[in-house]
């Protein structure tokens, strides 16, 4: 990859490897008094801060989900450069759109 | 093994559709792979294409696959690799077969110039020496990674140059790192440009095969890494 997919995904790995322990800590903190969408509501529903972590991770993730894809179409799946890059731009966008929705509809007025 | 029992050698014959032909050699004492390979050229088939010069370990062109691992067979001795008495031996991996253990080299020295492996000189030869400290941490990491012998054992056992072809692969990188690490070199940013590119080191996944099986111990996965750093730190200044 180049050098600066490279280094995006470096520091989107960087960025994410907090967010992930963050958001492990979350889960099993959640889970202590039983698990609900209601509960789960009333924590993010208008909260600034979740709705700028998830907002993050999401980012994060999809820029770092599709350089990653990207790298095993070309090793792994025999795929050519410019359908690689075609397919992560593909994938990449579609966790960004599928996570800011989800993100929205769970810190915003709802989905 | 009793020396006289001989030994039995599986050869690849043909180019990159082919089989193996078994021979059987005479075992004498510090036996090596290229000595056993001249042999069957010699006393059992003369139509068998093989590669080396020096034959003590300097010229790089004698690597062959032995028993599975890329190795080069003037310097492995018999003793040392031929498990249950028997060899097998094949051409390198990751490079076409001319014909039996014979590879074309050309496309891998094509990646040592695609890697600006080559020295540019900064000055004329009108101009005084410029004095390098062989202390000084640059000359300290061009000198660890500067002995290669071009053998292409490195490139044949990476994974990353069996997987796409066009990585430049760790000999081509190592050398690059060398260059970047020449301060008398007069374009150590094309340098790092040449090795960060789509096909440099960024796809190394350090899985150190390389250093594994480097037969003259340089590390190239270290140099890669090295690349990679530098190639990080240029990106964040704006040389890049």
């Amino acid at each position: 990859m180049s050098a600066r997919l490279f280094l995006l995904q470096r520091l989107t790995a960087l960025i994410l490897a907090p967010l992930v322990l963050v958001h492990l800590g979350v889960i099993i903190y959640a889970v202590r008094n039983g698990l609900s969408a209601g509960e789960i509501l009333e924590r993010t529903r208008g909260s600034l801060g979740w709705a700028a972590f998830y907002g993050g991770f999401v980012l994060t993730v999809s820029a770092h989900g599709a350089i990653g894809l990207r790298s095993i179409l070309i090793e792994w799946g025999g795929q050519g450069r410019r359908s690689a890059t075609a397919i992560g731009w593909a994938a990449g966008s579609l966790l960004l759109v599928l996570g800011l929705r989800a993100v929205w509809a769970v810190t915003g007025g709802g989905a | 093994m009793s020396q006289n029992a001989g030994i039995e050698v599986r050869v690849w014959r043909g180019g990159a559709e082919g089989r193996y032909q078994t021979f059987r050699a005479p075992r004498r004492e510090n036996q090596t792979v290229l000595d056993i390979v001249t042999w069957i050229q010699r006393e059992a088939d003369p139509t068998l294409s093989y590669r080396f010069a020096c034959r003590v370990g300097v010229c790089g062109s004698c690597a062959m696959t032995v028993n599975g691992k890329p190795r080069w067979t003037c310097r492995t001795h018999v003793s040392k690799v031929a498990s249950g008495g028997r060899l097998t031996i094949a051409p390198l991996r990751n490079l076409a077969v001319i014909r039996d253990l014979a590879t074309d080299m050309a496309p891998f020295f094509e990646k040592w110039r695609r890697a600006r492996g080559r020295f540019e000189a900064a000055i004329s030869r009108d101009d005084p020496l410029v004095p390098v400290s062989p202390e000084s941490p640059e000359r300290r990491a061009a000198d660890a990674a500067i002995e290669c012998i071009n053998c292409a054992v490195c490139h044949a056992a990476c994974d990353v140059v069996a997987w796409r072809g066009d990585y430049l692969g760790p000999a081509a990188l190592n050398r690059a790192w060398a260059a970047w690490n020449d301060v008398r070199d007069g374009d150590r940013v094309g340098v790092l440009a040449a090795a960060t590119s789509e096909a440099g080191c960024g796809n190394c996944h350090s899985h150190q095969s390389c250093a594994e099986h480097c037969p003259v111990g340089i590390d190239p996965t270290r140099s890669i890494a090295g690349l990679k750093c530098a190639g990080l730190m240029a990106l964040l200044r704006g040389e890049l």
